[in-house]
């Protein structure tokens, strides 16, 4: 909200700079986000008298006059029509400037010298009369800087306010709270004023037909106005809060809603057909025509203020345009009302209508404050707009608005809460500052009425809060007490997502975070089966986009698009890895959530330097390498890579499942082209994903060492030559089950296909170590159980054993 | 003879003292000592003194054959270790160019702070706990004192799901699901992903917060402003100056807002605080006892206070990040910074 500190001083004096005010109010709660000074638009204006004015001798529409401005007479042509030696009138002098970026120089018009500029209220930006010269009261002293003399300049304070001050959303609010702090008056306006003619129950008639959605609705009558332009006082106070000025009824609703926070509709009496008001809520689907001139159709839960037949606003948000208030208004019907909170609410938000109104209404307005604003706007209108107020006032208040009285305070639970020494009496004096009533509840404390317009207040610990804003946070020991006991314990799962972040950063793996929403369609890019439990996206009901619409299934896509993005930013080597949340839907109210782990690799194995060779690039073995190191370092040892892995978005012959214990826990492969094309990334990918939550069942195992070998090791290479469809995993496999004793262990270091190895077929070299821990080995110990081992893999596999070397 | 002998010592020595080759020294030696040698012939008349000179002669004559030697071997070794010395140097490398090698990964910046966050607060007796991400908004909102026509979910706006879920706006939910299940003491930190709908150079649809709540006996407002100072001070450094100063969260009464003095111009003003020399770093309050009363907790017995901090808010902060969006576009060169 915008406060005219000009405006503000209406209401209390204060010595303070708009800086300390500003700080003031911000430790107080009330935000200030921003202080701005409110200039003129001009520069070098200055209160003038005419001394005379003369016909120009060659111009029959200009004439030429001597302006004074006590110490100096200067010669000035002019336009204009409405001026007599004697005027008071704002003089641009040479050098000043005016809107429009215009600077006064001194100027030969038809002959005739002319040192400056008499001014109309638009030439200065301060008004929208352009029939003539702006004419000043005679009580100015000449001479003397317009924007000084006219008091035009203001400062502008922005100020958030909580959701809960709702009472704070005025100048007096504010004014009260400045009040509080510094230990001054608030003026309140006095209100005062004649009422004549036929009383105003006699003439119109307020019926509410929902007391629930509106408990209170006073109204009065005002006839006879002359509608016109504010003064500008008026004018430059709304102008300074941000609100334009409309014409005299209007500025006034205006102005008081942001004098007293009480929001106010005027209608044209004239408009209204049977001269009656009915408030009730809309029929469905009925037609309106707001004040923006937009059409509307009404929802059954919306309140309306009508007349005798048809709608004319909708309550406390907007009124219609067929009742506005025109130039050709002569009565209107002043309306000052309390809406149910929640109802404005809903209504505000479900017809995307936020009006000042609205907000303050939702918000919750003082309901004992209703007929006073409305007087205070009655009293104005008579004043600027000439009309007489009707005798009497309608106040329509058939539900009674609880307010909370007598609140129990102990003086001693508030130090308690805030850890503070603060006496009894000190937060009596705190507390009636805020206009509280505090009466003596004997041992327990006090009995604290907050003033109506506090309608945040109702219990002890808001109460507790009051007292420590104005005692101030910053006088609240600090107590170091709470910080004892020990280190908190992290937990399984953040532990080991940091172990993975080790890891895969050791590996050259950065870390990704990519947004948890999706686009619906990345299960037809990735080609998903139409069963695929991936395809249970979570869907958002009104998202930013149709591209972050669903929540994602799985880390891939994400990846993906990462990918995409980096390559056209130009970064082509990319090493990358998430770790976050899944969300699949079971038709449980709440979905599924799974903690993975995925990763992406593409380009150069190294940077692409002076070293760098074309042979280099990542593929498949190097992601493979540091998943299975991964599990090493977790000490997770029951994996396996199983080939023919049908993920759709992954290579068919280049990808796996990674298994444990029978069961997927996540799979590794390169990006199926078709996919990459689909996504317009060039160049190749691979990628993994595991399920986190797998792996921690997994990585429990204990760590016992194990000696260190004392007695050599015998190793033997054999190259066994072998259908290209066998497995390397297969070999080792039948070694394994061969359960000898004496083998340590077999690797396979070396696949080779080509020259000296028919078609089809392949050449595995594997290395057979064999070890005890008792003794050293034999030779022929070792033949004995290598030759069996040999065999049996040549018997299973068919292979033929190719001469090492050869 | 003596005289002939330290002659040749002389002589030799001359010789040593200015040769400078391999082949110099080799070719002395051989000159004086080989068999054919200088001093092996000067040594043929020794048979000819007489039997007192002799062992003197024979002495000395050993002497000056040893300190030769001596000489000789040295000044070869030396000449052997400066030639090895001067080929290797010819074998040169340019030990300015980039070293070969994979660069090691980065953390991602937000789990690097959030980290940072949850170890200070870990040492203070914090555990970490976890919450789901798509939420009921019974957990969201209403548990905490938040119903559903207040203005207060203004700040709040949501991805719903459905009526009764939504992806959760802030990290509180966690706030009440741990009171349901513990009574107190509670003494935890709850950091993850939150989402609303917002998207400028200040807003994104998904960051983080870390979520502090501390229940007991006895826990001030004091302890508030004690805990959060040490945070701030351990995050920020010792010096670090920060107020506390009124605000508004339905689920704390009082609450605060904690500013600390702009990292930027240290309170001078500058844009990063918007020139007020100060910059909002998180909310904080005694909890509501309409929150306690949520999960039956006693509101006359216990009291507590609740805080919650953005991550993103702060890195960018301690690192100068200007555009938070930065976090989530994952782009190499900005991501290998960390």
């Amino acid at each position: 909200m915008l406060v005219s500190l000009k405006w503000l001083r209406d209401y209390i004096d204060v010595e303070l700079t708009p800086e300390e005010i500003a700080a003031k109010l911000t430790m107080a709660g009330l935000e200030v986000d921003s202080i701005d000074r409110i200039t003129p638009g001009f520069s070098g204006v200055v209160v003038a008298k005419i001394l005379s004015v003369k016909p120009h001798p060659n111009a029959d529409k200009l004439s030429l006059c001597e302006v004074s401005t006590g110490d100096q007479v200067f010669p000035v042509v002019c336009g204009a029509k409405n001026i007599n030696a004697g005027d008071i009138v704002p003089l641009a002098k040479v050098g000043a400037t005016i809107p429009g970026g215009y600077t006064i120089k001194r100027s030969r018009l038809r002959g005739e010298i002319s040192e400056g500029m008499l001014c109309s209220e638009e030439e200065l930006g301060i008004g929208e009369d352009t029939t003539g010269i702006m004419m000043l009261p005679g009580n100015l002293k000449f001479g003397e800087d317009l924007a000084g003399a006219l008091d035009l300049e203001d400062v502008a304070l922005e100020i958030s306010i909580t959701p809960n001050r709702s009472d704070c959303l005025s100048m007096i609010g504010i004014a009260r709270e400045i009040a509080a702090m510094t230990g001054g008056e608030v003026r309140y306006p006095d209100i005062e004023f004649e009422e004549k003619g036929g009383g105003t129950v006699a003439l119109t008639s307020v019926n509410i037909l929902d007391p629930e959605l509106c408990p209170r609705y006073a109204a009065r009558l005002i006839k006879d106005i002359e509608i016109k332009p504010s003064p500008a006082w008026m004018r430059m106070r709304l102008e300074a809060v941000g609100l334009r000025a409309i014409n005299n009824v209007v500025d006034i609703t205006n102005f008081v809603m942001m004098e007293y926070g009480q929001p106010l509709h005027a209608f044209n009496f004239r408009s209204l057909e049977e001269g009656r008001i009915v408030v009730r809520g809309a029929t469905e689907g009925e037609e309106f025509i707001s004040l923006d001139e937009k059409p509307r159709a009404l929802s059954a839960n919306t309140l309306m203020i009508c007349d005798g037949v048809k709608p004319i606003a909708i309550a406390g948000i907007m009124g219609g345009l067929d009742s506005e208030v025109e130039e050709d208004t002569k009565d209107v019907l002043l309306e000052s009302a309390y809406f149910n909170p929640s109802s404005i609410r809903k209504s505000s938000r479900s017809m995307g209508m936020s009006t000042d109104a609205a907000f303050r209404f939702e918000r919750g307005i003082d309901p004992e404050g209703v007929v006073r604003a409305l007087n205070r706007a009655a009293q104005l209108i008579a004043d600027l707009s000439g009309g007489y107020i009707c005798r009497g006032y309608i106040d329509e208040y058939p539900r009674k608005i609880e307010t909370v009285k007598n609140i129990p305070l102990r003086p001693e639970r508030v130090n308690r809460v805030l850890g503070t020494q603060i006496g009894a009496g000190e937060m009596k004096d705190i507390l009636e500052k805020l206009e509280m009533t505090v009466t003596d509840n004997g041992e327990r404390g006090y009995l604290v009425t907050p003033p109506t317009f506090r309608v945040d207040i109702s219990r002890e610990v808001d109460l507790t809060e009051e007292i420590a804003r104005i005692h101030g946070y910053e006088g609240i020991p600090v107590s170091l007490s709470a910080l004892s006991t020990g280190t908190g314990t992290s937990n399984d799962k953040r532990i080991l997502e940091d172990r993975i972040r080790t890891i895969f950063n050791g590996y050259g793996y950065s870390e990704v975070i990519n947004y948890s929403f999706t686009t619906p369609s990345s299960a037809d890019i990735l080609g998903l089966s139409v069963d695929d439990k991936r395809r249970r996206v979570i869907k958002l009901k009104a998202p930013l986009s149709e591209e972050m619409s669903v929540m994602r299934t799985g880390l891939v896509y994400g990846l993906l698009e990462t990918m995409r993005k980096n390559i056209s930013a130009g970064n082509y080597d990319l090493r990358m890895f998430e770790i976050g949340k899944v969300f699949t839907d079971t038709g449980e109210e709440l979905p599924m959530e799974n903690e993975r782990v995925g990763g992406l690799v593409t380009g150069s194995r190294y940077d692409r330097l002076w070293h760098f060779d074309d042979g280099l690039h990542s593929d498949f073995y190097d992601l493979k390498g540091c998943v299975e190191n991964l599990f090493d370092v977790l000490r997770i040892r029951d994996i396996r890579f199983k080939s023919d892995c049908d993920q759709p978005f992954l290579h068919p012959g280049r990808s796996c499942y990674i298994v444990s214990d029978g069961k997927v826990i996540g799979f590794l492969g390169d990006v199926h082209p078709d996919i990459l094309e689909k996504m317009d990334i060039k160049g190749k990918a691979v990628v993994f994903e595991l399920d986190l939550q797998s792996i921690a069942a997994l990585s429990r195992e204990g760590l016992i060492y194990r000696d260190i070998p004392k007695f050599p090791s015998v190793s033997r290479d054999v190259a066994f030559v072998v259908a290209e469809t066998v497995e390397g995993k297969y070999i080792l496999d039948l070694v394994l089950k061969g359960r000898e004793k004496l083998l340590e262990c077999t690797d396979i270091f070396d696949v080779y296909t080509g020259k000296g190895i028919p078609n089809g077929m392949k050449s595995l070299a594997v290395r057979f170590t064999y070890r005890s821990a008792e003794r050293t080995l034999t030779d022929s110990e070792v033949d004995r159980a290598h030759d069996r081992l040999v065999e049996k893999i040549v018997e299973h596999t068919g292979a033929k054993i190719r001469g090492l070397g050869v | 003879m003596k005289e002939a002998l330290e002659d040749l010592r002389r002589k030799a020595d001359d010789e040593i003292r200015s040769a400078k080759t391999g082949e110099e020294f080799i070719s002395i030696k051989t000159r004086y000592l080989g068999r054919k040698g200088l001093l092996t012939s000067l040594l043929r008349g020794l048979k000819d003194v007489t039997p007192e000179e002799k062992p003197v002669l024979g002495k000395l004559s050993n002497d000056i054959k040893k300190s030769l030697l001596e000489k000789i071997e040295k000044a070869l070794e030396d000449i052997t270790s400066s030639e090895k010395h001067s080929s290797l140097s010819k074998d040169r490398i340019d030990v300015t160019l980039p070293g070969r090698g994979v660069r090691c990964g980065k953390i991602h910046p937000v789990t690097r702070v959030e980290r940072e966050i949850c170890d200070i607060f870990s040492t203070l007796g914090f555990s970490v706990v976890e919450g789901p991400e798509v939420e009921l908004t019974y957990y969201n909102f209403e548990a905490l004192n938040i119903p559903g026509d207040h203005p207060a979910r203004d700040i709040h706006d949501t991805f719903y799901v459905t009526d009764n879920v939504a992806l959760r706006t802030h990290t509180s939910p966690v706030q009440i699901r741990t009171m349901e299940k513990q009574s107190p003491p509670v003494r935890i930190i709850s950091p993850g992903k939150v989402y609303r709908p917002d998207s400028d150079i200040s807003h994104t649809p998904m960051f983080h917060q870390v979520e502090g709540l501390l229940v007991d006996e006895n826990i001030t407002f004091g302890n508030l402003k004690g805990t959060l100072t040490f945070f701030l001070r351990q995050m920020f450094g010792s010096g670090t100056l920060l107020r506390f100063r009124p605000s508004f969260f339905p689920f704390t009464e009082p609450s605060a807002e904690v500013d600390i003095q702009c990292v930027m111009c240290r309170g001078a003003g500058c844009r990063v605080c918007g020139h007020s020399g100060w910059i909002e770093i998180l909310g904080c309050g005694m909890v509501d006892p309409e929150v306690f009363k949520t999960v039956n907790y006693d509101t006359e017995k216990i009291s507590g206070f609740a805080f919650g901090l953005g991550v993103e808010r702060i890195a960018m902060l301690k690192y100068g990040i200007s555009d938070i969006r930065l976090f989530f576009e994952n782009d190499r060169k900005f991501l290998e910074q960390f």
